[in-house]
């Protein structure tokens, strides 16, 4: 917030900057507009998983031998390799927001392209891990077909396991839209001390998919 | 140029056309980012589902004419009142007056040239047409028979296109979202110079505290409302008894959003009204500070009582005892929110313009809804009243009364402003006065049928409720009457030349300092606010900065 | 105010009511109080201060902090009371008393079910005996429905796969009306049920002949009903399977070898005693596991009962 000083003179003309839209006075309300946007919208984020987290932990308790039978299914080590390779990810953002602010365009170029390529590293385990339970039959609800099981119930963590990760996994695309769309305005050069707002407000919500993650992993996968 | 009592303001001819004029085409109005053009498609809009959702309502009254099958059977009725309740609630009241009043009047009630994110704006309004698409779309699915309040394991077992259905109340959602974000950050970044929170409107109060459960509750719901679908489509069992779930779970997390949604309904009006009465009063807000703490502290009580809709449902008294105990914290600032208006009105000069009868209209209505609230917070009278008629004439009065009537406060005074016309004042006093009695004639008879024992959504009666009914069938054809009236005279102002001065009813706050309509930046140049909100002192102590930057 | 009450209230016939309707008339006297005392105070303010010229000048009032905290804390004292008012009687009708009679009553789509201590079961009509507390366990087969008896000022939810609680005493003899209040569908509306409240003569009738409905049933039809309800299914069936007794298919006049080895004829007489007295003669090949019916079927219901055997040829 304290990065661009507010000037004492909103309407002295110096230079209409590039990207300030019409409404603002200035770049530093436009940057701090986008900032409260952002927040509020993680709020939002944050009550839309909050619902399916309460859910997940009253039926876990109603069902603890089923969910914690399930969970043996999981693959704790895919798990926790698509939790470093998300906080890899989270890291090359900051340091991409740190390049944007301090007019280092290459290096920003390149932190993006390590985000997305992080993110993409996390879609692939997925893609496996999901494809193993299918084949498996362990997947949600009714669909539940998995063989020789000693505890019932276990669709039910299944249903919240798809449930959990498939909207996480939808959050994870949409930032890597997010930050490839950031990706070809670096490019072009649109960043700069002046103007990284872009950059720092996807960082935020790329830092709460992370941090979305961090709760999941130990609640999937980790169940004791 | 005025006629009567109407100032004859700052009206001098606009530097620049003013924005219904400029740019012109229907695709320059689906592609604006102008808040002002967005409020008025959304006002647009949200009528005409009112015209629908009211056209449903006048079937449900006149199915219960009589105590058998009158128009319709059973498993008609039950549509109906279920697309009646799912418009009005989602489609209607809820979007009615931050959508419509709010994106109109809020940025230029704070002297800035937009919302802080014209795009998303246009969005949320995209959102919304795509919601209510769907919400029509569900009618060639055989149509919803869950009530709006789509309660498990009914909802998730009943055929028809409640997925389809439950799916638009989720979009809706976003919209409603998209919407609060926009206000919270505008209040925040973009009040002109020299306005501080407390010279702030409080209209902008009202929607800030709305801004804040439209934040905080939505998300919840709609998360909700994806477990249905996803209960329908894949059985993950979570509200299915049969499958180890728990069908009042979802009670919990539907009222969670549902109840703070029901001050989402009734803080927009209330902002409303803070605004037409001392204007038409001439005299200052009474206890400015205390009506907008008020709104605040409803948003936020709001949150903490969802549970008093389901005290006979089978909850621990413990958990009764403290839902009631919160609830009855909230009529404490509804009463003194009440009280100041009247205060406004004290000593004041009560110009009976038609926003001032519809505010006066609104504070009788809404006395009687809040109070009636007490019987349905107190444990022991809920339980005999609870999901009977009573609930209906309440909620009717606090959510139709009361909001309804606001918005129609709301559009008669700044209906000038929107348009630069004025529509004929007189037709408009007697439909204000006929909407009155004839919502007091349906809803009324309806609190008795209530504490007599007659039951909600019951599509056969016993003849000893029929009486009530035929009262309440004719009240019904009185206010869809004034209503029509309503339709009829606004509509017909549009064949007045535009002409109106700036401040037509010598308003005070910064919307009335520019043209009638304004030019699509809003003001000349950057206002600085000169005075308070409602400073009617003929030369009123300055606030703020004082220096005009243009 | 009596008018007013009755006005507004249906009569009451239960020991929630005076609590119930107390505060009730309370909250409407308030509200009717304020209603009319907001009208008047806007009434006055309009007629006494009505814009007479453009240029009048209003006083510059923002607030008044102790009429402000008057307003305030009125209403707060008001609610309060309230509150503990309605919390008192919610909590009397709470915990049922321990001498109450438990009727399990069932909600499914559109009819309600009553299951009494006896094992007795009735379709939408309810025999409760006048001043016997009376406690009602509420489930649901199906989607969530809700008991409702207005003349009780009662109402509690039944939900599938959960038990809730409901109890009363009735206290006038008569016919009340029990509604479901939770919408579940095309027969909503027609989810009717009746509670009769029963002098204690009335009751004796009802125990020892059933209520109107199965009095007026024919003896075949009552026997398959006393068949399915009163537990016989669950050992004998009707289409000549072994279960863990006799099957009833065409045993009518047929001799049974008795674990004694004699023989004895299956008529009237011979199946009272096996209702009555089972452990008397025990069919050869079969546990002596039947309990007694002494008491737990009425007159009638034997006689129904072999008139359904007869029947099942």
């Amino acid at each position: 917030m304290s990065t661009v000083t507010p000037s004492a003179h909103p309407h002295a003309e110096h230079g209409h900057p590039p990207f300030l839209q019409h409404h603002f006075r200035e770049m530093a309300q436009q940057f701090d507009a986008a900032k409260i946007g952002m927040w509020l919208f993680l709020v939002t984020e944050v009550l839309l998983f909050g619902g399916l987290f309460v859910g997940y932990g009253i039926m876990h308790a109603r069902h603890p031998e089923a969910f914690m039978a399930a969970h043996h299914h999981l693959d704790r080590t895919l798990g926790a390799l698509n939790t470093v390779v998300l906080l890899i990810s989270s890291f090359t953002m900051v340091m991409s927001v740190w390049a944007a602010q301090t007019d280092r365009r290459k290096l920003l170029i390149l932190f993006l392209a390590l985000t997305i390529l992080c993110a993409g590293v996390f879609m692939v385990v997925k893609y496996f891990e999901y494809s193993h339970k299918f084949h498996e039959g362990l997947l949600p609800g009714k669909y539940y077909s998995h063989k020789g099981d000693t505890v019932p119930g276990q669709f039910m963590f299944f249903s919240f396991y798809f449930m959990m990760t498939g909207l996480h996994g939808i959050h994870v695309l949409a930032g890597m839209v997010a930050i490839a769309w950031l990706l070809v305005r670096a490019l072009k050069g649109h960043f700069s001390s002046e103007y990284y707002s872009p950059v720092e407000v996807t960082g935020l919500y790329w830092h709460l998919v992370d941090l979305i993650w961090i709760y999941l992993f130990p609640l999937m996968y980790l169940i004791s | 140029m005025s006629e009567g009592v109407l100032h004859a303001g700052a009206g001098h001819a606009a530097h620049h056309a003013d924005y219904l004029e400029e740019p012109k085409g229907l695709w320059s109005w689906l592609t604006t980012v102008d808040h002002k053009r967005i409020g008025l498609m959304y006002m647009w809009s949200v009528l005409f589902f009112f015209l629908v959702g009211g056209l449903f309502a006048l079937l449900i009254r006149l199915e219960l004419l009589t105590p058998k099958q009158t128009i319709m059977d059973a498993e008609t009725y039950n549509r109906v009142f279920t697309l009646h309740g799912a418009i009005m609630t989602f489609l209607v009241i809820i979007p009615a007056i931050p959508g419509a009043l709010g994106n109109f009047a809020l940025p230029l009630l704070l002297g800035a040239k937009d919302v802080a994110f014209p795009r998303l704006n246009l969005a949320s309004l995209y959102i919304y047409w795509t919601g209510a698409a769907m919400a029509v779309a569900t009618l060639a699915l055989g149509g919803v028979d869950t009530g709006w309040t789509f309660y498990t394991p009914y909802s998730t077992t009943t055929g028809g296109g409640v997925s389809l259905m439950v799916l638009a109340a989720f979009v809706l959602g976003f919209s409603s979202i998209f919407t609060g974000v926009n206000f919270i950050a505008t209040v925040h970044k973009l009040r002109a110079p020299g306005m501080g929170w407390f010279e702030m409107p409080l209209f902008c109060w009202g929607m800030y505290a709305t801004a804040i459960i439209q934040i905080l509750a939505t998300p919840v719901l709609g998360i909700t409302l994806l477990l249905i679908v996803m209960e329908r489509v894949l059985g993950v069992g979570i509200f299915d008894p049969q499958l180890g779930g728990d069908p009042v779970l979802f009670q919990h997390f539907f009222w969670f959003y549902s109840h703070p949604a029901v001050y989402i309904m009734i803080l927009p009006a209330m902002a409303v009204i803070s605004e037409v009465i001392p204007t038409f009063s001439k005299k200052t807000i009474f206890g400015y500070k205390a009506i907008a703490f008020s709104s605040v502290a409803i948003a936020l009580l709001g949150f903490l009582v969802w549970a008093h809709h389901m005290f006979v449902a089978g909850m621990s008294l413990f958990a009764g005892a403290i839902f009631s105990f919160l609830t009855f914290f909230i009529a404490v600032p509804s009463a003194i929110k009440v009280f100041n208006w009247i205060a406004t009105m004290w000593r004041g000069s009560i110009s009976l313009e038609a926003p001032m009868l519809h505010a006066i209209s609104f504070l009788l209505i809404f006395t009687i809804g809040g109070l009636t609230g007490l019987f349905l917070a107190a444990l022991s009278t809920d339980v005999h009243l609870h999901d009977t008629y009573f609930v209906v004439a309440h909620f009717h009065f606090v959510m139709a009364g009361a909001n309804l009537i606001a918005l129609l406060a709301g559009m008669h005074y700044w209906w000038p402003k929107m348009f630069g016309r004025m529509y004929n004042r007189r037709l408009a006093a007697i439909a204000a006065g006929i909407i009155f009695v004839g919502f007091n004639l349906t809803f009324l008879p309806q609190f008795v049928l209530g504490s007599r024992g007659m039951p909600r959504r019951y599509f056969n009666y016993l003849p000893q409720f029929q009486d009530l009914h035929v009262i309440s069938t004719v009240g019904s054809w009185v206010l869809a009457a004034g209503l029509f009236l309503t339709a009829a005279y606004l509509l017909a102002s549009f064949r007045q030349p535009k002409g109106m001065p700036a401040n037509p009813w010598g308003g005070r706050t910064l919307e009335w300092e520019t043209t009638s309509p304004p030019t699509t930046h809003n003001f000349e140049g950057q206002p600085v606010l000169q005075h308070g909100p409602y400073d009617y002192r003929p030369e009123p102590a300055p606030v703020g900065v004082k220096e005009m930057a243009h | 105010m009596n008018w007013f009450r009755n006005f507004l209230l249906p009569p009451g016939a239960s020991t929630h009511v005076g609590e119930m309707d107390g505060l009730f008339m309370f909250i409407t006297l308030l509200t009717v109080f304020f209603f009319f005392f907001n009208g008047a105070l806007i009434f006055y303010a309009v007629r006494r201060w009505r814009r007479r010229s453009e240029k009048e000048v209003t006083p510059h009032i923002t607030h008044d902090t102790r009429l402000e905290l008057v307003w305030s804390l009125i209403p707060l004292i008001v609610v309060m009371v309230i509150f503990f008012w309605g919390f008192r009687g919610y909590v009397k009708a709470w915990v049922a008393p321990n001498d109450s009679m438990e009727i399990i009553v069932t909600g499914k789509k559109w009819v309600w079910e009553f299951e009494y201590p006896d094992g007795t079961r009735t379709l939408n009509d309810l025999h409760v005996p006048v001043n016997q507390p009376v406690k009602l366990v509420l489930t649901a087969e199906d989607v969530i429905h809700s008991f409702y008896i207005p003349e009780f000022r009662l109402k509690r939810d039944a939900i599938p796969g959960r038990y809730t609680e409901l109890w009363f005493t009735a206290t006038r003899p008569g016919i009340y009306q029990v509604f479901c209040t939770e919408y579940c569908g095309r027969g909503h509306s027609d989810m009717l049920a009746r509670i009769f409240v029963d002098t204690p003569e009335q009751y004796e009738t009802f125990l020892r002949e059933g209520d109107e409905q199965v009095r007026k049933m024919p003896l075949k039809e009552l026997g398959r009903l006393v068949w399915e309800n009163k537990g016989c299914a669950t050992c004998h069936s009707l289409d000549g399977t072994r279960g863990q007794g006799p099957s009833w298919k065409g045993i009518w006049n047929q001799r049974h070898k008795g674990a004694d080895g004699k023989e004895h004829l299956v008529d009237a007489d011979y199946i009272r005693q096996s209702i009555l007295m089972p452990q008397a003669v025990v069919v050869q090949g079969f546990e002596p596991i039947m309990p007694t019916y002494q008491g737990l079927l009425r007159e009638r219901e034997i006689l129904a009962v072999i008139e359904f055997i007869k029947e099942l040829q």
